[in-house]
């Protein structure tokens, strides 16, 4: 977060704050690690290649979430809500296109998965703008009652996705052409984890210049680091919230057509989950820091696929053994915010 | 007065709350005799130990201000100490004191480890610690196969005395065979009293008066000088405790246990509807919340079906209100207690005197 200002080109005069370069690396040191363990070079890049789109697809969901908490000291227990909720449209939506969805065509393919995650993105957007209002608005600045209501908030939304769609699993096949993986070198790689890390940067890249290069970014950056002083200034940090909150469960529920895609089923429950992953990776990242919670994805996610293949077992337990082991190198996670 | 100080001081304070606990205190002591039926039986015992367990959710969330959701993982872990240990040991009374105590010594020590971890730091971040540690342990129990059963949960004989087939006397009384069903559900009840009683004493005791005073304002009550950390922590410490005895009468009771009689989600969101529908900070609201929502729970869908047969036809409608989707339901009730009156039905009733 704090590499934008420094880059921004008319700040250049203002005093710049020292890029902390070291959490930048672990991701590729943990991909180095693994290397050697794994032994075979093929394996290891199908691997991380699955552990980047695994990553990408977390951190496509968590970073709002991490904004809003942030912003306005509000954290959205109920945020898998909006995943599910993308994930069912994107059924809905792609099972109403199966001639495009099933035609061999990228093109075609394309074609039916764009609409579905803008109709999910929208959606997802909407219903934010709506939870917002009746669910966090009432309990600002009283975490108690906020983590229970939003917690309630995912109780009922959970229960009225399943008045809708049904309480069953739901396949969600992936359209022709993203099936079956391409062989870069011996490596075999699966298309569908390819388009995900490319939808996954394109997000990323996006987000990082909104943040870095616009003015509302620079509002949202400085209203992280100090709320009080952006409102003095006039700006009224309330819209800003609204705003981030309502792109927060549209990228949410993007995420959540690509989580669907990813498991090829959809399932009520999973958006609380997916809830328990996202909320390692931002306590990882640091609460409200944006390139903490890239990182901490990226980590997250070519863990659980290095472990998955070397031990198992331990996979399972891979997430927490990394919070545990990040919170004891930095308490407060790899890009600490400067208020808190 | 003996009764005054049975409740450690801290009486309902109102007629209707009185009214309603005394019937449902009696219910549950005469239930056997009152309610005939294996169902309504069933009932009755979960009541007795879901009071117990929401009692020491409150502890945690209701006097200290603390929002846990790894009380399910103490619940788990008592039911498993007790399942394991049957299991292992074989039917007897020692084998069901060894599984509570290496339970207990276990939720001490994690609660312990966990409160120290993460209890400086903010409600927030501690909730949010809990949540994945509590997923994260109920993988762990049911990767576990050999020791707990996996996702089958372990099956078990309990002591003699509580089979249903021990018998206490030839012939029934008042129309009810004494059977070992009858007498464990008269060790959970009595059980159920004493920790109720106990904890009731906890939070009227110097003692829980720093908790409040921490769940009100935790900086006033440091700069008083008490230590916050070690206040919290030692509370968090009691519940999961609390939690875990709960969890050993669950196991007995259903001579049974896997992961989703006790360790579920599910599970730790019921506690929590049921804490704030009850009142939280009230001990009382334990009672109530228990026992409104597990007869919803058990008796709310025949309704809902009926309501739901009666809309057929309309669109949506039989959706909304299809038996499943009672959680729907007790959902929004729990949203709008959380607004309307924070201080569940005990904290509404004792308002208006």
């Amino acid at each position: 977060m704090n590499v934008s200002a420094a880059t921004a080109p008319d700040l250049d005069a203002l005093p710049t704050v020292k890029l902390d370069r070291l959490p930048l690396l672990l991701v590729p040191a943990l991909a180095l690690v693994a290397l050697p363990l794994i032994g075979s070079p093929s394996t290891w890049v199908t691997l991380t290649v699955a552990g980047l789109a695994m990553g990408m697809i977390i951190f496509i969901i968590a970073s709002g979430l991490t904004l809003v908490f942030g912003l306005m000291d509000v954290l959205n227990f109920g945020h898998g809500v909006f995943i599910t909720l993308g994930a069912y449209l994107a059924v809905s939506a792609l099972g109403a296109m199966t001639g495009w969805t099933a035609s061999e065509s990228l093109f075609l393919n394309l074609l039916a998965v764009l609409p579905a995650m803008l109709l999910a993105m929208a959606v997802a957007g909407g219903v934010g703008f709506a939870f917002e209002r009746v669910i966090i608005r009432p309990v600002y600045g009283q975490h108690l009652k906020q983590i229970m209501i939003t917690m309630g908030g995912m109780i009922v939304g959970e229960e009225l996705i399943k008045v809708i769609w049904g309480p069953q699993t739901i396949p969600l096949p992936l359209p022709a052409a993203f099936r079956g993986s391409l062989l870069l070198g011996e490596a075999a790689v699966e298309k569908y984890r390819l388009i995900a890390v490319v939808i996954g940067f394109c997000v990323f890249a996006a987000m990082f210049w909104a943040l870095s290069r616009t003015k509302v970014g620079l509002l949202i950056r400085a209203g992280v680091q100090d709320r009080e002083m952006v409102e003095s200034l006039g700006y009224r940090i309330r819209k800003l919230f609204v705003g981030v909150f309502v792109a927060g469960s549209a990228l949410a529920g993007l995420g959540g057509v690509m989580w669907g895609l990813y498991q090829q089923n959809v399932t009520p429950q999973m958006g609380a989950q997916v809830n328990v992953l996202i909320f390692i990776v931002i306590i990882i990242g640091g609460l409200g820091s944006v390139g903490g919670c890239f990182i901490g994805a990226l980590l997250v996610g070519l863990l659980a696929n290095y472990t998955g293949f070397l031990a198992p077992k331990v996979a399972l337990f891979s997430n927490i053994l990394l919070m545990v082991l990040i919170l004891l190198w930095r308490p407060q996670g790899i890009y600490p915010v400067a208020k808190r | 007065m003996t009764f005054n100080r049975m409740l450690s001081g801290d009486l309902p304070r109102n007629r209707i709350l009185t009214a309603l606990l005394i019937a449902i205190v009696a219910g549950l002591a005469l239930a056997p005799f009152l309610f005939p039926g294996a169902k309504a039986l069933n009932v009755a015992a979960k009541i007795c130990i879901f009071i117990v367990l929401v009692a020491s959710f409150d502890l945690l969330l209701g006097y200290t201000g603390i929002v846990s959701f790894a009380h399910t993982m103490f619940f788990g872990i008592g039911a498993y100490g007790v399942a394991i240990a049957l299991t292992r040991l074989g039917p007897s009374w020692a084998a069901v004191g060894a599984g509570i105590a290496a339970a207990l010594a276990l939720s001490f020590g994690l609660s312990f480890l966990i409160g120290l971890f993460s209890l400086r730091v903010k409600a927030i971040f501690y909730a949010m610690i809990t949540l994945a540690v509590a997923s994260a342990f109920q993988t762990f129990a049911s990767q576990l196969s050999e020791i707990t059963g996996g996702e089958d949960g372990l099956n078990f004989k309990v002591p003699e005395m509580l089979t249903p087939g021990f018998s206490l006397a030839e012939q029934p009384f008042l129309g009810v065979s004494l059977d070992g069903k009858l007498i464990s559900y008269y060790l959970l009840f009595a059980v159920t009293v004493a920790l109720f009683l106990l904890m009731l004493r906890i939070v009227n005791s110097p003692f829980g008066r720093v908790l409040q005073a921490i769940r009100e304002n935790d900086f006033r009550a440091e700069a008083l000088g008490y230590r916050t950390v070690v206040y919290r922590t030692f509370s968090n410490v009691l519940s999961a405790g609390f939690a875990t005895l709960a969890g050993a009468l669950l196991a007995l009771w259903l001579r049974y246990n896997g992961p989703d009689t006790s360790l579920s989600f599910e599970i730790m969101i019921d506690i929590l509807l049921m804490v704030v529908i009850g009142g939280m900070g009230t001990m009382y609201g334990a009672v109530l919340g228990a026992t409104l929502f597990i007869v919803a729970q058990n008796y709310l869908q025949d309704l809902m079906k009926f309501a739901s047969d009666a809309a057929a036809g309309i669109p949506l409608l039989p959706d909304l209100v299809h038996p499943d989707r009672w959680l729907l339901w007790l959902g929004i009730l729990f949203i709008l207690s959380v607004y309307r009156f924070p201080t569940g039905i005990v904290g509404k009733l004792r308002a208006r005197k």
